[in-house]
């Protein structure tokens, strides 16, 4: 573990005691099995505890845990014959966002995503995360693709945001989201968005317009980081862990709020700890919602959509 | 040189917050732009435009919708809908009252039915008197019941944009109004109903990246900022200083975003205009 968050320092030092008590016993030849068991009992009691009773600051800091699988991960794991495709016909290809056609039991889907990078490196390469307006169109024109060719669409939904820079705004930010939203909005084919990390703002709802919205049980979606919320409404961007909290970011108030139709498990100690469990775990929740999905008339799908995104925010009819 | 100079200093000039609406009526106003006192009676009777530089004053709803319908026609759809405040936070319930005096409306959106030039509209008219006219729950739930009484009416649809983004007090319930107001214009796009998206001063966030970027023509008011990532941010982002004009309106239509930059002296004609163009079926 190369990356120990601050609140997992109890669970780190009990691993550490516990490699020392090996080491010491590999070497003496001193039989400490017992010793060993009860600290390896003890260190998954104490992840349990932790782990049950997250604040949601603690939440964010999972879902950007450097060392979280990433949708290649999930990609890699999750699908067969998996092709990527590139660029937006219109003006380069995008590394911040990832796309394709694979099969997922055996049945063809096309496959957006938001791709973080697995190290410094790879997300200078792959800007965070954060898309330019040519990863929303090379998303959209894959899924018009999928349209065409009746497939369905499983959206990885991972980014802290769509990019704030010059070129962004001046090829249309706005427009390539707005786009983004209204062709999953029309589309005719089931889509199941996935957020396995981040889902910051704008540009994750770009890719958040499912029949199925699925997160896995330490990730977080809001409608900006807590940072910014805290900066531009307390002017005080250290009050992050408190604006995590007033926003309602986890996987269980989207829940409660109705955003969310499911939480995915996460094994003890959040995916990047077993991230192959993560994946099995992710898997099973997609082919329980596109079982559900896939019978239903391409009509019928588009209008219960329509009726699940109308009615978002009008908690228990508050609105008259 | 030293014209140049001063042609330089000239342009520096940011656009500073329009004042009239804090002066009570009858009073002069200072023009934001190139500071030219006007008596504010003569401002509203030209669009809240200056006469001298064409420097547009923001407009509120009920402002806007007298400069825009046929006088006496508007009628206005749920006028009473009230934000609501989903995780009952104090903070918000002030900042709502507070938006509530300065305003004068229960919401950042003002909707409703009437007539321009003779042809029957929806119009839909964001205030960002109120809390910057920031896109909540309601705020949201208003455009998309607008958007339906288009497509149920079948009546072409306009909407003034003028918005700081996503009400962020409301969390990601106000990320899903951009997903709601769009699927609604889905709705409309199949009624093969006209859509006129006009942008004000400022429209960003969340706002110019849903409903305010799809409109079938989209009309921009000279110089109003418009994009979806915020000075600052950007600024912060690329930690350099942006060029002028960045964002501007002029900005949009020369990078292909919004199809024309009208004056507000001449939007209802030119909307008259478009309206007429698509008249169905007499013609
Ligand atoms: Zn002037």
């Amino acid at each position: 573990m190369s990356a120990t968050l601050e609140f997992e320092r109890p669970i780190q030092e009990l691993e550490i005691k516990i490699d020392e008590l090996r080491k010491f016993s590999r070497e003496k030849g001193i039989d400490l099995t017992n010793e060993i068991t009860i600290l390896e009992n003890r260190a998954r009691e104490v992840r349990g505890a932790i782990y049950g009773n997250l604040n949601s600051w603690q939440k964010v800091l999972i879902a950007r845990h450097p060392e979280r699988p990433n949708a290649y991960y999930y990609i890699k794991n999750l699908f067969t014959d998996f092709i990527e495709l590139h660029g937006d016909r219109c003006f380069r290809d995008d590394p911040s966002v990832a796309g394709g056609i694979g099969r997922f039991n055996g049945y063809p889907v096309t496959v957006i995503s938001h791709l973080k990078g697995k190290d410094t490196k790879e997300n200078l390469a792959r800007n965070f995360g954060m898309a330019h307006p040519e990863g929303y169109r090379k998303a959209i024109r894959l899924m018009k693709q999928a349209e065409k060719f009746k497939r369905p669409v499983i959206a990885f939904i991972d980014t802290p945001g769509a990019y704030p820079g010059m070129g962004a705004e001046e090829r249309g930010q706005s427009e390539a989201i707005a786009k983004s939203i209204l062709t999953m909005a029309a589309l005719r084919v089931p889509i199941i968005s996935v957020v396995i990390g981040e889902g910051g703002s704008g540009g994750a709802l770009a890719f958040g317009v499912g029949d199925r919205i699925l997160m896995q049980e330490h990730a977080v979606y809001s409608v900006i980081t807590p940072e910014g919320y805290a900066s531009i409404l307390w002017k005080d961007s250290s009050r992050n862990r408190e604006a995590a909290e007033a926003m309602k970011v986890t996987a269980q108030d989207l829940l409660a709020l109705g955003v969310a139709d499911q939480i995915v498990p996460e094994p003890l100690g959040g995916a990047h700890r077993e991230p192959e469990t993560a994946a099995d775990l992710v898997g099973k929740a997609l082919t329980a919602n596109l079982n559900e999905l896939l019978g239903i008339d391409a009509d019928i799908l588009v209008a219960n959509r329509y009726k699940k995104f109308r009615a978002m925010g009008n908690l228990d009819g508050l609105i008259e | 040189m030293v014209l140049e100079f001063f042609r330089k200093q000239k342009y520096i000039a940011v656009q500073p917050e329009p004042v009239s609406r804090d002066i009570p009526e009858g009073i002069w106003v200072k023009c934001g732009r190139c500071n030219e006192i006007i008596f504010s009676k003569e401002l509203d009777k030209n669009c809240k435009v200056c006469r001298k530089c064409g420097f547009h004053f923001r407009a509120s709803a009920y402002e806007r919708i007298a400069m825009t319908l046929d006088e006496g026609t508007f009628k206005e759809m749920d006028v009473d809908m009230l934000p609501v405040n989903p995780f009952q936070s104090a903070e918000y319930e002030e900042k709502l009252q507070a938006a509530r005096k300065k305003s004068g409306l229960n919401e950042a959106v003002v909707t409703g039915e009437g007539a321009l030039q003779g042809f029957e509209v929806v119009i839909v008219v964001m205030d960002s008197t109120y809390m910057m006219a920031s896109m909540g729950t309601v705020a949201g739930e208003k455009i998309a019941r607008a958007i339906e009484a288009a497509v149920e009416g079948q009546k072409p649809l306009i909407i003034f944009s003028a918005s700081g983004g996503a009400r962020m007090q409301e969390g990601i319930l106000s990320l899903m109004q951009m997903a709601k107001t769009v699927a609604a214009l889905d709705k409309l796009e199949k009624a093969g109903q006209l859509y006129i998206s006009v942008l004000t001063d400022p429209t960003t966030g969340g706002v110019s990246a849903s409903f305010a970027a799809l409109g079938d023509i989209i009309i921009a008011e000279p110089g109003a900022l418009i994009g979806f990532a915020g000075q600052r941010v950007i600024e912060q982002t690329i930690r350099q200083k942006l060029p002028e004009g960045f964002q501007r309106a002029e900005f949009l239509k020369s990078h292909g975003f919004v199809d024309m930059i009208v004056a507000r002296t001449e939007l209802k004609s030119t909307l008259a205009k478009i309206l007429e163009l698509h008249l169905r079926g007499e013609n």
